[in-house]
C-alpha cells in the first residue's frame, strides 16, 4: 500500500528568511486587531454583560422586524435579536432590568414569552438565562484571570524546562494568538460568552503544544550541531517538524469541522474560535515564537569546560 | 524500550478492559441499567445544557444577616440585664451603623454589666479564641458592641450551612428528580434541577424566608395612623395586601404569641366550610399551651398571621383554640397553600437568598444538542481514523485502536468520578480525539525520520518512541496547566470542558504512548519484518 505523505521528505524551506516581512505583517495585523476590538467592541453574551437572553424556536422562519416590534412594544428595554443557526431559532437579548430584582427579571421573561407565543403561533422557548450585573462582573474577572494565569503558568514552564528566550517568545506568540482571536470576534460580532473563554484557553493550550514541539526540536538540534548558525538550526527544526505540524493541524481541523457543521448551533461560535486558533497558532509557532528566538539572541550552548572553569578544582601551594 | 514482559502486557490489557467496562452503563439506556440492581453501574451525569432543566445561583444577603444579628443581640442584652439580680436598668438602646449601643442608668454597674455581656458575646471563643463582639465603654456609662469580622464570618458560615439544608429540604419536598444543591464560596448556593422546565415555583419557594409569627392585632390604630404608618406605642405597622378593610396595612402588637419554631407540622388541606385551600398547622406542646392561653384571653379579638413580616390573614378568635392545632386561611390557591406548607415545614431560612443567575434549557434543545454532539463525535472519529490509516498504514491502525479505546476510557473514568458531561464537554471530547492523535503523529513521524536517516527498524521504532515521549510529555504538561486553570476558575460549562480535557490528557498519553508501543513491540517480535511501511 502506498501511504499518504502530505509533506515530502527533506523539505528545506527557508522560513527564517521571510521573518522580517512576517514580523511587519504580524505587527500590522495585531495592531489592526487591537484597533478593531476597541472600535467595534465585543458582542458580550449575557454571562458577561448581565441581563437576560431568551432563545425561542419558531414554527416557521419569522420576520425579524415583526419580532422586534413585538418585543419593543412590551417596554422592557432595547432588545437585540440574533438569528442562531437555522432561521427558525432566534435569541432575544435584553439589558439588566431596572430594580435589578429577580422578580422583575422573571416577569420580563414571562411577558416576552407570552407575547411571542401569542403573535407567532407554535413558538416555544428553547432556553433562557438571566445574569445579574454583579455575577457578570465576577465572570469577566475570572475569565481574564484564567487567561492571564494560563499564559504566565505556561511561560514559566517553558522557562523552567528550556531557556528564558523560549519562555519570552512563547508568551509573545500567545499574546499574538489572543489578539487575533479578539479581532476575529470584534470583526464577526459573534457572541463572546463564557464558552469562548474556554475556547481561548484551549487555543492557548494548543498553540503552546505546537510551539513546544518545535522548541524541543530546536533544543535537540542545538545540542547536536553546536557550531551551526541559529538561523539554520531553526530552519532545520521547523522543516523537520513540518510533517507533524501539518498532520496534526489537519486531523484536529477534520475533527473541528465535523463539530462546526454537525455539532449544533450552541457550539458554533466556540468551534469557529477554535478553528481560527489552530490556524493562527500554527502560523505563530513558525513566524512569531521561533523567529523571535533569533532576535532574542538565543545561541547554541557554549562548550562545556568554559562554563565550569571557575568552579573547577585547583591545586596550589599551601598557605602560611 | 521495546521489551514488554508478559505481566506488563496482561496488566495493561486488564486496566484498559476495566476502564472500558466502566463506560458501558453510560452508553446503555437508563431503563436497562436500572434493572441491574446491586451490580455497580456508574453513569455519567448529563449537564443541564444536555438534559434540560434549571440552574439557579442564590446569594445570601449578608447585610440582612448582619442587621438581624444586631436585632437578636439587642433582645439578648435586654433579657440578660433583666434576668439576674440585681437588675441592671438600661436605656437609649439603638442599633445604628452596624453597632449596638445602650446607656446604663446607674454608672456604678459598669463592671457588672460588662461581666454579663461577656457571657453572651463570646460565641465560639472557646474554639477559635476570637470574640464575636467587641465591647467598648464610652463616657463612663455608654456601651458599644461592635460585631467582629471573625464573628460575622462565622455567623455567615453557620447561616449558609443551615440555609443549604433548608433549600435542600424545600426542593426535596417539591418532588423533583436528583437536584444538586451545593454551597459555593462564602455566601452562595448553586441549585441545579434537571428536567425542571419552569423554575418559577422553585424560585417562589426559595425566595420565602418563612418566618412565621402570630401576633395580636392592635385595633386602636385609626385608619389615618395606618395610612401614615404611625404605630401606636407597643405596636408596629405591617403590610397586609389582602386586607378586606381596603387599607393594605394593619397594626399589630410588637410581641409575638407564637413563632415558627414552635411548629411541628404544616399541610395543605381544604376548608370544610368553604372548600377553599388552606394550611393546617400543628404546634409543639409549648406552642400549643401558649396559643391556648392567648386565645382564651382574647376571644372576639383578631390576631394576625404574619409570614416574612407581611400579614397574610387576620382572623377573629371566635373561641379558644386548644390542642395546638390551627389552620391558616386566606386567598390561597392549592399551589400557594402547598408552597407555604412546604416552607413552614422545612424551617426558616436563616438568611434571605436572592437569585443572581438563572438559566433554563428546554428539553428539545438538550436532546438536539446530544444528538448533534454524538453525530459530530462519530464523524470526527471516522474522519480521523481514515486519515491516520491512509497516512501511517499499520502504525495508523494501532493509533486508531488507541484513539477508540481512549474514547471509551474517558467515558469510563468520567462515570467513575461521577462527572458531568456538558455541551462544551462534548467539544472537549472531540478536541481530545484530535490531540490524542498528535502523540501518535509525533511518534510515527519520528520513526519515519529515523528510518530515513538509515537506522534499523527496531532502532527507529525505539528512538521514535524515546524522542517523541519527551516532547509529548512537555506538550501535555502545558495543556494540563491551562486545563487546571480552567477547572479552578471556570464555572458551569467551562468546568465541564476542563474535566474532560484533563481526563483526556492522562488517558491519551497512556493509550497513545504505552498502549501503542506495546502493540508495535508485539508485532515486531512476532513478525520480525524485514521492512516497514511507514
Amino acid at each position: 500500500m502506498k501511504l499518504l505523505k502530505l509533506v515530502p521528505d527533506d523539505t528545506n524551506i527557508d522560513f527564517v528568511r521571510l521573518r522580517k516581512m512576517a514580523f511587519a505583517l504580524t505587527l500590522l495585523l495585531s495592531l489592526l486587531c487591537v484597533g478593531l476590538t476597541f472600535a467595534r467592541g465585543l458582542n458580550f453574551g449575557v454571562d458577561f454583560e448581565g441581563g437576560l437572553m431568551i432563545e425561542e424556536k419558531f414554527a416557521a422562519a419569522p420576520d425579524l422586524d415583526h419580532v422586534r416590534k413585538v418585543v419593543d412594544s412590551l417596554g422592557v428595554g432595547d432588545a437585540s435579536l440574533q438569528q442562531f443557526g437555522d432561521p427558525r431559532t432566534i435569541t432575544v437579548r435584553l439589558p439588566v432590568q431596572q430594580g435589578a430584582d429577580e422578580g422583575a427579571t422573571n416577569a420580563v421573561v414571562k411577558k416576552v414569552e407570552a407575547a411571542l407565543a401569542q403573535n407567532f403561533p407554535g413558538a416555544t422557548f428553547s432556553r433562557y438565562s438571566t445574569v445579574s450585573g454583579k455575577v457578570s462582573g465576577e465572570l469577566i474577572r475570572n475569565g481574564v484571570l484564567a487567561v492571564v494565569l494560563a499564559i504566565l503558568g505556561i511561560g514559566l514552564f517553558a522557562i523552567f524546562r528550556f531557556e528564558w528566550q523560549f519562555g519570552v517568545s512563547t508568551v509573545v506568540a500567545i499574546v499574538h494568538d489572543l489578539l487575533m482571536t479578539l479581532g476575529f470576534f470584534a470583526l464577526t460580532q459573534f457572541e463572546f460568552d463564557l464558552n469562548i473563554v474556554a475556547a481561548v484557553l484551549t487555543i492557548i493550550g494548543y498553540s503552546i503544544n505546537d510551539k513546544i514541539v518545535i522548541d524541543d526540536r530546536i533544543r535537540e538540534n542545538m545540542r547536536r550541531y553546536r557550531k551551526m548558525d541559529m538561523r539554520e538550526i531553526i530552519n532545520l527544526s521547523v522543516n523537520e517538524t513540518l510533517p507533524r505540524t501539518v498532520m496534526t493541524s489537519v486531523t484536529i481541523l477534520l475533527a473541528l469541522f465535523a463539530l462546526l457543521f454537525l455539532g449544533g448551533h450552541v457550539l458554533r461560535g466556540f468551534t469557529a474560535a477554535m478553528i481560527l486558533g489552530i490556524v493562527v497558532g500554527t502560523y505563530s509557532s513558525i513566524y512569531v515564537s521561533s523567529s523571535l528566538l533569533i532576535t532574542l539572541g538565543l545561541r547554541a550552548e557554549p562548550p562545556a569546560p568554559a562554563a565550569n572553569a571557575d568552579r573547577a578544582e585547583r591545586i596550589g601551594p599551601r598557605e602560611g | 524500550m521495546l521489551d514488554f514482559p508478559r505481566w506488563k502486557v496482561l496488566s495493561i490489557w486488564a486496566l484498559l478492559a476495566v476502564l472500558v467496562a466502566l463506560a458501558i452503563p453510560s452508553l446503555l439506556p437508563q431503563r436497562i441499567t436500572d434493572q441491574w440492581g446491586h451490580i455497580p453501574h456508574p453513569r455519567i451525569n448529563l449537564g443541564l445544557d444536555l438534559a434540560g432543566g434549571s440552574y439557579l445561583l442564590l446569594e445570601a444577603d449578608v447585610n440582612d444577616l448582619q442587621s438581624s444579628r444586631l436585632e437578636q443581640m439587642r433582645e439578648q442584652v435586654q433579657t440578660e440585664m433583666r434576668r439576674q439580680n440585681p437588675r441592671i436598668e438600661i436605656g437609649d438602646i439603638s442599633t445604628r451603623d452596624g453597632k449596638l449601643t445602650f446607656m446604663l442608668r446607674d454608672p456604678t454597674q459598669v463592671d457588672a454589666a460588662r461581666e454579663r455581656l461577656l457571657s453572651i458575646t463570646g460565641g465560639g471563643a472557646g474554639m477559635t479564641g476570637q470574640r464575636e463582639w467587641d465591647i467598648q465603654v464610652v463616657d463612663t456609662s455608654r456601651f458599644v458592641l461592635t460585631p467582629t469580622a471573625a464573628g460575622l464570618n462565622q455567623a455567615v458560615d453557620r447561616a449558609m450551612g443551615d440555609a443549604t439544608e433548608v433549600v435542600r429540604r424545600r426542593i426535596d419536598e417539591l418532588g423533583t428528580r436528583e437536584p444538586t444543591i451545593i454551597r459555593q464560596g462564602s455566601s452562595r448556593i448553586v441549585v441545579q434541577v434537571p428536567g425542571l422546565q419552569n423554575p418559577q415555583a422553585l424560585k417562589d419557594l426559595l425566595g420565602k424566608t418563612a418566618k412565621l409569627e402570630f401576633k395580636l392585632v392592635d385595633a386602636t390604630a385609626t385608619p389615618d395612623q395606618l395610612r401614615n404608618k404611625q404605630a401606636p406605642i407597643g405596636s408596629q405597622i405591617l403590610p397586609y395586601p389582602n386586607n378586606p378593610a381596603g387599607i393594605p396595612f394593619i397594626a399589630v402588637k410588637r410581641s409575638a404569641i407564637i413563632t415558627g419554631d414552635m411548629l411541628t407540622d404544616a399541610r395543605q388541606e381544604f376548608s370544610q366550610q368553604t372548600n377553599e385551600p388552606q394550611v393546617a398547622i400543628t404546634f409543639d406542646s409549648q406552642g400549643g399551651r401558649r396559643f391556648a392561653k392567648v386565645t382564651q384571653e382574647n376571644v372576639n379579638k383578631p390576631f394576625a398571621i404574619i409570614l416574612d413580616n407581611s400579614v397574610i390573614s387576620a382572623p377573629n378568635i371566635n373561641e379558644p383554640i386548644m390542642g395546638g392545632r390551627a389552620s391558616i386561611s386566606g386567598s390561597f390557591t392549592v399551589d400557594s397553600a402547598n408552597q407555604l406548607a412546604i416552607a413552614l415545614r422545612s424551617g426558616k431560612l436563616p438568611v434571605a437568598l436572592k437569585v443572581v443567575e438563572e438559566s433554563t434549557v428546554g428539553p428539545d434543545l438538550g436532546a438536539d444538542s446530544i444528538r448533534a454532539g454524538i453525530l459530530a463525535s462519530a464523524v470526527a472519529v471516522a474522519l480521523v481514523v481514515a486519515f491516520m490509516f491512509v497516512t501511517y498504514g499499520r502504525f495508523g491502525v494501532y493509533a486508531n485502536l488507541a484513539v477508540i479505546i481512549n474514547v471509551f476510557v474517558i467515558v469510563g473514568v468520567l462515570a467513575l468520578i461521577n462527572g458531568t458531561l456538558t455541551l462544551p464537554g462534548i467539544a472537549g471530547f472531540v478536541l481530545t480525539i484530535g490531540t490524542a492523535v498528535d502523540a501518535n503523529v509525533l511518534i510515527n513521524e519520528r520513526i519515519r525520520e529515523e528510518r530515513h536517516r538509515g537506522r534499523s527498524i527496531v532502532q527507529s521504532v525505539e528512538l521514535g518512541y524515546k524522542e517523541a515521549s519527551r516532547t509529548i510529555f512537555e506538550a501535555n504538561m502545558t495543556h494540563a496547566i491551562s486545563g487546571v486553570i480552567m477547572f479552578v476558575l471556570g464555572s458551569g460549562p467551562v468546568k465541564g470542558f476542563a474535566v474532560v480535557l484533563l481526563i483526556g490528557i492522562v488517558t491519551s498519553v497512556f493509550t497513545a504512548v504505552t498502549f501503542t508501543r506495546m502493540l508495535v513491540a508485539g508485532w515486531l517480535r512476532r513478525a520480525k519484518p524485514k521492512t516497514i511501511n511507514i
